[in-house]
């Protein structure tokens, strides 16, 4: 019987079931237009958005909304830009608020995101953990941004996170997985007895093999903005970030050969013409 | 009286509502959310919340973001 090729197993979180383990962020497109292809040809279920002060008079009068069909997309609402964790804990109330407004299912989850300086826009892990303590006591079920150490990883797993969402590098830098052997370590131990806990790689992606090397080293799903909105070509960087999330699922779960100092021959060494 | 709004300052009529202020300015119910003092104040009680004088209130809504 030939060997069958596994397709992508849906990713729970909580009570959410997803299908895309790809998470793409509505931010900095160029256009409303281009972020609708981009998200479309990405092949995600599940965006990110800000909350935001209203700004009552708007240039154009549209809105992101009328861009993002909230019955396609599950909406993740973030804490992005908060300093401390009571700004991210009335972020999130206010984004659970919005998405109930909306009907959208994602009214039930946040993004904790708890920034710790503005020049890295690395995370404060007490601040996090303060917010996420909060935000479980009120029924939210929480993604939570953290850098790539795997100790405050584990704290924020022990206190109750739905996920942990490791950085592979700075937000908006594009420099990849900075440190697979972390990542490594929060996968292995972050799952050790709970195979199913869902740790997803979010932040640093700077084109498709980045997010194939966080999925082959075990990620749960990847989550990114910058790497496909910044491209010159958003589209089609999304469509390569949707083959690279499959390919690096696929990779992830062939048991790939082991790396070697030395050449092992793949054509036979018997048979070779001219040899006396 | 004067409230402040999204930072900014602003005359509103007295006993005004939530649900009125937002209609004053023009805003969606469904895609904004409103808070007053740190506390959401959730939509099903626009109506019934009465403003106060120097209340501090944040209006938000959805934008793109990572």
């Amino acid at each position: 019987m030939p060997e069958t090729v596994k397709t992508m197993e849906p990713l729970r979180i909580a009570d959410f079931e997803i299908a895309s383990r790809l998470f793409v962020g509505t931010g900095k497109y160029a256009t409303y237009e281009l972020m609708r292809d981009a998200l479309a040809e990405s092949g995600c279920d599940v965006v990110t958005v800000a909350v935001r002060r209203e700004r009552m008079v708007d240039a154009d009068g549209r809105n992101i909304l009328d861009f993002l069909d909230p019955d396609k997309y599950t909406l993740l609402p973030n804490t992005a830009g908060c300093f401390t964790a009571e700004e991210a804990v009335r972020t999130a109330r206010l984004g659970r608020e919005l998405l109930e407004g909306l009907g959208n299912s994602g009214a039930g989850w946040v993004k904790l995101e708890v920034l710790g300086d503005k020049t890295t826009l690395l995370p404060d892990p007490i601040g996090s953990l303060e917010a996420l303590k909060v935000l479980k006591s009120e029924g939210f079920t929480v993604l939570c941004y953290t850098s790539d150490d795997p100790i405050i990883a584990m704290r924020l797993k022990d206190a109750g996170a739905d996920s942990v969402m490791p950085a592979g590098a700075p937000i908006g830098s594009g420099q990849g997985i900075l440190n697979p052997c972390n990542i490594r370590i929060i996968l292995e131990q972050l799952k050790d007895g709970d195979e199913r806990f869902p740790v997803i790689v979010d932040a640093g992606v700077g084109t498709a093999s980045d997010v194939t090397i966080a999925m082959e080293l075990g990620a749960d799903g990847v989550l990114l903005n910058t790497g496909i909105a910044g491209a010159e070509r958003p589209v089609q960087m999304a469509a390569a970030m949707r083959h690279a999330i499959e390919a690096g699922y696929l990779a992830g779960r062939s048991g790939r050969i082991p790396r070697k100092l030395y050449a092992t021959a793949s054509s036979p060494l018997e048979g070779v013409i001219g040899i006396k | 009286m004067k409230i402040r709004v999204n930072g900014e300052s602003r005359s509103v009529e007295d006993g005004m509502t939530v649900a009125a202020l937002l209609a004053e300015l023009d805003l969606e119910p469904l895609r904004c959310a409103v808070e007053r003092n740190r506390q959401l104040i959730p939509r099903a009680r626009h109506s019934e919340t009465v403003l106060n004088e120097a209340d501090e209130l944040e209006i938000v809504s959805l934008v793109g973001g990572g």
